[in-house]
């Protein structure tokens, strides 16, 4: 099991290499040039070629690879085009609230979703199940930027409860976790369902019935864990994801993630910063992946990794 | 019908709930099990014998059956119990062995836990001692070294070790009354013998009552006593084994036995010999007027085909569900 982690890990290497390689190409193809962006509208030819001459781009494209590679080894990511601050020291100050909205938020949507879900399952077709994957179907389809905008407009300008965006406090955090969850409640709600509904019709659900089990052991111990794989995997998904940054959720609510860097950075042609924050998303899908894998092998003892 | 029955069925009545309609699977059944007594289940695929059995620990999905009719074990009505008191006789006093060893004990559970928590649920034992007595369970059904294949899962256990353990966790509470709905018909016929074995020894070991469902004539001539034979959700014929075999009163119990070399010798499966009747089961939802067998009858008369017939009880305490007999 520890050599497997091992090698998945080493396995990284590559992918993230390959990760690299391709974004530096496609961000060099890209329309827009950075140092025109930086030195702004009115800046002459002349100081345009200062600057691309600062950032190094006005070197060969290997070479510049060639050069960022070598930064990398020592994990350096470089400096910011924009801010000139060590790219890793933005990831780094923004990281901890990705993180923490991802983790509440695929937390939240656990905690509702699985039960719905199982219940659902329990009772198909009756006026729950119906709720259920009638609430699920408006999740997946609600808008992530309206439900935040709604959830504004009720609890910070009307009820004035909570804060309408930014940092500081707990209170901050929850509405931008309540929006993020209900699209992933739904997720996860329907694959509960479904992968329930096939593990109560398996013939150890009438074994376990037959034994003299109360019904609510037959179903939280012998059926939910059979269903369990498929329920991990989405949950696996959406946490990816969301460490990816929720870039809508992160703009309405003024929320300082990673999501947000992105899409700034994007918005300025800041290639060190762009390829920094897309090999940390890079690095933390692999990550998580691992973690599904081996959680996968404890939860069905048929998955062995040598 | 006796009254010292462990187990009596009485008019019995099954019906499915399904989308394409309603349909009774189980038409009015009556049969009783007496203490340490095999009673053996016969008939084609289809005809209801494991719907029955389920019925027997109310184990069919309860939102699209309705169950009809009187199942007493040991005089209280088990159709009645409420579910707390229907828990405490489930894998206690009657349990059951089902036919697919493969599918039926968890693939995420060990063994030996599927096996201890039974015994922990009915025996309020700690989980050291009803580990170690799932262990003494696993020695009963002769599975080798116990110790260690309680903490395998089953997919690392052949069909037949799996279906030792399944008979393992069905009489570690000491049933009564065990329903084996076609325990063997899954595994190997080298296999099926050694199970067979195994549950004639256990049966007199432990006095438990069987009911036999089989499929396998040879099988439940070596094992039973009495003979139901079912067809199409009803009872035709009911007699002790050797009776059945040297003298079968009703038409489908004769087309039954018409292929079996002879009692006791060894069989293959049923389901192949028995298409030496003609015709098949009809649909349960295009039952024929009259006799339902009647259309497969070789001795099929007029009134067969606009009445349903009488239930012949004789006096030698045979019944058969047959004009011929009227
Ligand atoms: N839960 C259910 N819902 C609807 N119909 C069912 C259900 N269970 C069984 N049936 C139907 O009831 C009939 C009797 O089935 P049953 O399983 O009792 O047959 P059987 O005699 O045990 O046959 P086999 O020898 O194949 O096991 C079949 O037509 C089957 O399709
Ligand atoms: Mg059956």
């Amino acid at each position: 099991m520890f050599q497997y982690v091992i090698k998945r890990l080493i396995s990284t290497v590559p992918v993230l290499l390959g990760i690299s390689l391709l974004l530096f190409v496609m961000l060099r193809m890209l329309p827009g040039d950075p140092a025109q962006v930086l030195a702004g509208q009115m800046a002459t030819p002349e100081e345009v070629e200062v600057i691309r001459h600062q950032l190094g781009l006005d070197r060969p494209i290997h070479v510049q690879y060639a050069l960022f590679l070598a930064r990398l080894a020592h994990l350096d990511l470089g400096r910011s085009a924009r801010t000139q601050n060590p790219v890793i020291q933005e990831i780094w100050a923004r990281l901890p609230n990705t993180v923490l909205l991802a983790v509440l938020a695929i937390s939240l949507a656990c905690l509702f979703g699985i039960p719905a879900g199982i219940v659902a399952a329990v009772r198909p077709n009756s006026w729950i199940d119906y709720l259920v994957t009638s609430s699920a179907l408006v999740g997946i389809s609600m808008p992530v930027f309206w439900l935040g905008l709604m959830l504004v407009v009720v609890f910070s300008v009307l009820l004035q409860w909570l804060p309408a965006g930014g940092t500081g406090s707990w209170k901050h955090v929850v509405l931008p976790s309540l929006t993020l969850a209900s699209f992933v409640v739904a997720f996860i709600a329907r694959m509960t369902r479904s992968s329930m509904l096939e593990v109560l019709s398996q013939d150890y659900v009438t074994t376990a019935r037959a034994k003299g089990l109360k019904e609510l052991w037959v179903i939280t111990k012998h059926a939910l864990k059979n269903a369990l794989i498929p329920i991990i995997t989405v949950v696996g998904l959406q946490f990816g994801m969301l460490l990816g940054g929720a870039v809508l959720t992160e703009t309405v609510f003024a929320w300082p993630g990673l999501g947000r860097l992105i899409v700034d950075s994007i918005l300025a042609r800041d290639y060190p910063m762009i390829q920094g924050t897309i090999l940390v998303f890079g690095l933390l899908y692999i990550l998580v992946n691992l973690v599904v894998d081996l959680i996968y092998a404890v939860v069905d003892p048929r998955i062995r990794y040598e | 019908m006796r009254d010292g029955a462990l187990l009596a069925i009485r008019d019995l009545r099954v019906r499915f709930h399904t989308l394409e309609g309603s349909f009774y699977a189980v038409d009015g059944v009556d049969w009783h099990v007496e203490r340490r007594e095999t009673l053996g289940l016969v008939g084609e695929s289809g005809c209801g014998k494991s719907v029955t059995a389920l019925s027997v620990l109310r184990l069919l999905p309860p939102r699209t059956t309705e169950i009809q009719g009187q199942i007493l074990f040991e005089g209280i009505n088990l159709l009645e119990l409420d579910t707390e008191q229907l828990r405490r006789i489930r894998g206690n006093s009657v349990s059951m062995i089902f036919q697919e060893p493969m599918t039926s004990l968890n693939p995420v559970f060990t063994v030996g836990e599927q096996i201890a928590e039974t015994i922990r649920l009915h025996q309020g034992l700690t989980p050291k001692e009803a580990w170690d007595q799932a262990v003494e369970m696993l020695r009963l059904v002769q599975i080798p070294s116990p110790e260690a294949r309680a903490k395998d899962y089953p997919h690392q256990l052949s069909g037949g070790m799996r279906q030792r353990a399944m008979i393992a966790m069905a009489l570690s509470c000491h049933p009564q009354l065990l329903l084996a709905d076609e325990p063997t018909t899954a595994l190997d016929v080298t296999i099926q013998a050694q199970i067979m074995d195994l549950m004639l020894r256990l049966r007199e070991e432990m006095h438990t009552s069987i009911v036999l469902i089989s499929h396998n004539l040879g099988l439940i001539a070596e094992m039973a006593r009495r003979v139901v034979v079912m067809y199409a959700g009803k009872v035709v014929e009911e007699a002790p084994v050797r009776e059945l075999f040297h003298d079968p009163l009703h038409p489908y119990t004769r087309g039954l036995l018409g292929s079996v070399p002879w009692i006791g010798r060894k069989q293959t499966t049923g389901r192949r010999r028995l298409q030496e009747i003609p015709g098949i089961v009809p649909g349960l939802m295009e039952m024929p007027s009259g006799c339902r067998f009647h259309p497969r009858c070789p001795e099929a008369k007029e009134v067969c085909r606009r009445e349903p017939p009488p239930t012949i009880h004789r006096d030698d305490g045979r019944r058969v569900l047959c004009w011929l007999w009227a």
